[in-house]
C-alpha cells in the first residue's frame, strides 16, 4: 500500500479523488448561494446558512473539507514539483499551443489563484460568521460587502475573477479526475470533456452572477 | 510539377560537445533546399557543408527513415518531430517550411533522456522500462492458427494499435511533466488486451510503473499532448488503462 500511495499514479488517484470531493463541495455551495437571487429578503439563505453552522455540519463536515482541500494541496505541490525536476534543462522553443489546452498547462497556477481567493473570501464571511460568530444576518453580511459605497466594485470584480479561475481550473479538473481514475476510453472521453466544460461554466457562470446581481440590483 | 526551392534556411541547433560539456544552440545558414528534401536529408546536406569547411558535424540519430523503428526524434520549432502531425521526424519534408525561415532544433529534453552529443539523447530509459515488465515470461509456442486463439476484433484492434509504439520518446519530450506515461500505458496495453499477455497484466503494471517512477520521468496530468505529437496516434485511452490495471494490481495484493 505504501508502495501505491508513493507511486505517481497513486498519487494521481489521491488528487483526483480530492478533486473530486471538491467538485460535490463547490456544487452544494453554489446552490446555497443561489438562494440569494430567488430570494430578497435574504430568510432562505439565512436558513442555508444556519443549516451549515450546525454543530454536526460544523464539527463533523468542516474537518473533512478542510482536510480535503489540505490534501489536494499538498499533493498539487508535491507532483508539481516533481515535474519541474523532471525536465532540468527546459527547451529554448516549446509550442505546446496546438497540443494541449491553456488550462490543461497551467492548472497549479490556477490552483493556487483559487487559493488566495479562497483565503480572501474566508476573511470576508467564514471568520465573521463561523470564528467570531457576531453575525445574525448573513445574507445582509453578503450584499453590504458587494455593495460597499468605496469597495463594492473591487469586491465584485475579485469574486467575478474568483469564479472564472475556478471554472478554468475544473474545465482541465472534472474530465482529468475520471481519467486519473481510470474511467475513460475512447468514447467516455468526449463525453465526460463536454460534461466537464458544461459543469465549469455553470459552476463559473454561477459564481458570477451572484456577485454582480447583488452590486447591481440588490 | 517542380518543387519549390528555399534560398535560405537559418537553422539554430543545440550543439553540445559530450555528455558533459554544457552546450548551446549555434546558427547555419543553408541554401537551395528543394520542398521534396527530407528534413534528414536537409541536415545530412548542412553537415557535408560543415565537414568541407572543417567542422564537426551534427550528431543526430536516425535508422530506417522511412517511420518505422523509432530512432529519429528531434524538437523542431517548439514541436516534437516538427509540424506535421502523426509522423516520424524522417518523414518530414521541407516543403513544411517557409522561405527565409529560421528552424530551431533541440533534443528530447528530459532528465531521464539525458544528451549524449547534439542532437543525440540516450533513451535507455525506455529499455529498462520494457526490461521491468514488458514481455511475456513463457514460451506462447509458434505461429498459431489464426482462428486457434478466439480473440474479440475490437480487442485484436485496441492491441494492434497500442503495439504501432515504436518507443520514439517524442511523448516524454512534448509532455510538459517529461511523463512517460503515454510509452508505458501502450506496452501494458497491447499485451493486457491480448489473452496471452493477460495472465501478467497486473504484475507487469506495476512493475513497469514503477521502473518509469524510479528513473525520474514526471506524473502525468492529462494534458493530452502527447497523444497529438506521437507519431503513431497511441490515444490515451490506453493511459486510462493503465491507470485501471494499474489500481487493480494494487487492490488484488
Ligand atoms: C475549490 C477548489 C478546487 C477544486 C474544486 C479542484 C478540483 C480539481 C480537480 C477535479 C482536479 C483533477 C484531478 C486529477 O487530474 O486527477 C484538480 C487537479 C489539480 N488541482 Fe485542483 N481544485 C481546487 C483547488 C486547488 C488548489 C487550491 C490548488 C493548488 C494550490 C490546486 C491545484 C491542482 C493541481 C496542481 C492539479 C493537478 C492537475 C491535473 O492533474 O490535472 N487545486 N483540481
Ligand atoms: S507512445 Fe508514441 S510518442 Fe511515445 S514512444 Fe510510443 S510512438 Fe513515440
Ligand atoms: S529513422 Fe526510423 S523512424 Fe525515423
Amino acid at each position: 500500500m505504501s508502495s501505491f500511495l508513493s507511486s505517481s499514479i497513486g498519487k494521481k488517484l489521491i488528487m483526483s479523488l480530492s478533486g473530486l470531493f471538491l467538485i460535490v463541495f463547490v456544487l452544494v455551495h453554489l446552490v446555497l448561494n443561489s438562494f440569494l437571487l430567488f430570494d430578497s429578503t435574504g430568510e432562505l439563505f439565512n436558513a442555508g446558512a444556519h443549516f451549515m453552522s450546525l454543530p454536526v455540519i460544523r464539527f463533523g463536515l468542516q474537518p473533512v473539507l478542510f482536510g480535503g482541500f489540505i490534501i489536494h494541496i499538498i499533493y498539487a505541490i508535491t507532483l508539481t514539483l516533481q515535474n519541474m525536476k523532471a525536465r532540468p534543462q527546459k527547451y529554448a522553443v516549446q509550442n505546446l499551443g496546438n497540443s494541449s489546452t491553456w488550462s490543461s498547462r497551467n492548472m497549479f497556477v490556477l490552483g493556487g489563484l483559487v487559493l488566495v481567493f479562497i483565503a480572501m473570501h474566508l476573511m470576508h464571511f467564514f471568520v465573521p460568521i463561523q470564528i467570531q460568530g457576531n453575525v445574525h444576518d448573513d445574507a445582509q453580511l453578503v450584499k453590504a460587502l458587494f455593495t460597499d459605497e468605496s469597495m463594492g466594485l473591487v469586491y465584485t470584480g475579485l469574486y467575478v475573477l474568483g469564479g472564472i479561475l475556478l471554472g478554468l481550473h475544473l474545465a482541465h479538473g472534472f474530465w482529468s479526475a475520471f481519467q486519473s481514475i481510470g474511467f475513460s476510453n475512447k468514447i467516455w472521453r468526449k463525453r465526460l470533456e463536454k460534461v466537464s466544460y458544461f459543469y465549469a461554466f455553470f459552476i463559473a457562470a454561477g459564481f458570477v452572477i451572484i456577485p454582480l446581481y447583488l452590486h447591481f440590483f440588490a | 510539377m517542380a518543387d519549390k526551392i528555399l534560398k535560405e534556411l537559418t537553422i539554430r541547433v543545440w550543439r553540445q560537445k559530450d555528455a558533459k560539456s554544457k552546450g548551446k544552440l549555434e546558427s547555419y545558414k543553408i541554401n537551395n533546399i528543394s520542398g521534396g528534401t527530407s528534413f534528414l536529408e536537409m541536415l545530412d546536406i548542412l553537415n557535408e557543408e560543415l565537414i568541407n569547411k572543417g567542422t564537426e558535424p551534427i550528431a543526430f540519430d536516425h535508422d530506417c527513415r522511412e517511420g518505422i523503428c523509432g530512432m529519429c526524434s528531434l524538437f523542431i520549432n517548439g514541436r516534437a518531430h516538427g509540424p506535421d502531425d502523426d509522423i516520424t521526424t524522417c518523414q518530414l519534408h521541407m516543403r513544411k517550411f517557409k522561405e527565409g525561415e529560421t528552424i530551431t532544433i533541440e533534443p528530447w529534453r528530459a532528465g531521464a533522456f539525458p544528451v549524449l552529443k547534439d542532437l543525440i539523447v540516450d533513451r535507455t530509459a525506455f529499455e529498462k522500462v520494457l526490461q521491468s515488465g514488458g514481455y511475456i515470461s513463457v514460451n506462447t509456442g509458434g505461429v498459431p492458427d489464426g482462428n486457434a486463439i478466439p480473440i474479440s476484433y475490437d480487442d485484436a484492434e485496441e492491441a494492434m494499435d497500442a503495439a504501432a509504439c515504436i518507443g520514439c520518446g517524442a511523448c516524454v519530450a512534448t509532455c510538459k511533466n517529461s511523463s512517460a506515461m503515454l510509452f508505458v500505458s501502450a506496452k501494458v496495453s497491447h499485451l493486457a488486451k491480448l489473452p496471452q499477455g493477460r495472465v501478467e497484466a497486473t504484475r507487469r503494471a506495476k512493475n513497469m510503473v514503477a521502473k518509469m517512477d524510479e528513473l525520474g520521468f514526471g506524473n502525468c496530468t492529462n494534458t493530452g499532448a502527447c497523444e497529438v505529437e506521437c507519431p503513431k496516434g497511441i490515444s490515451i485511452a490506453n493511459i486510462a488503462r493503465l491507470n485501471r490495471e494499474f489500481l487493480s494490481a494494487t487492490i488484488k495484493e
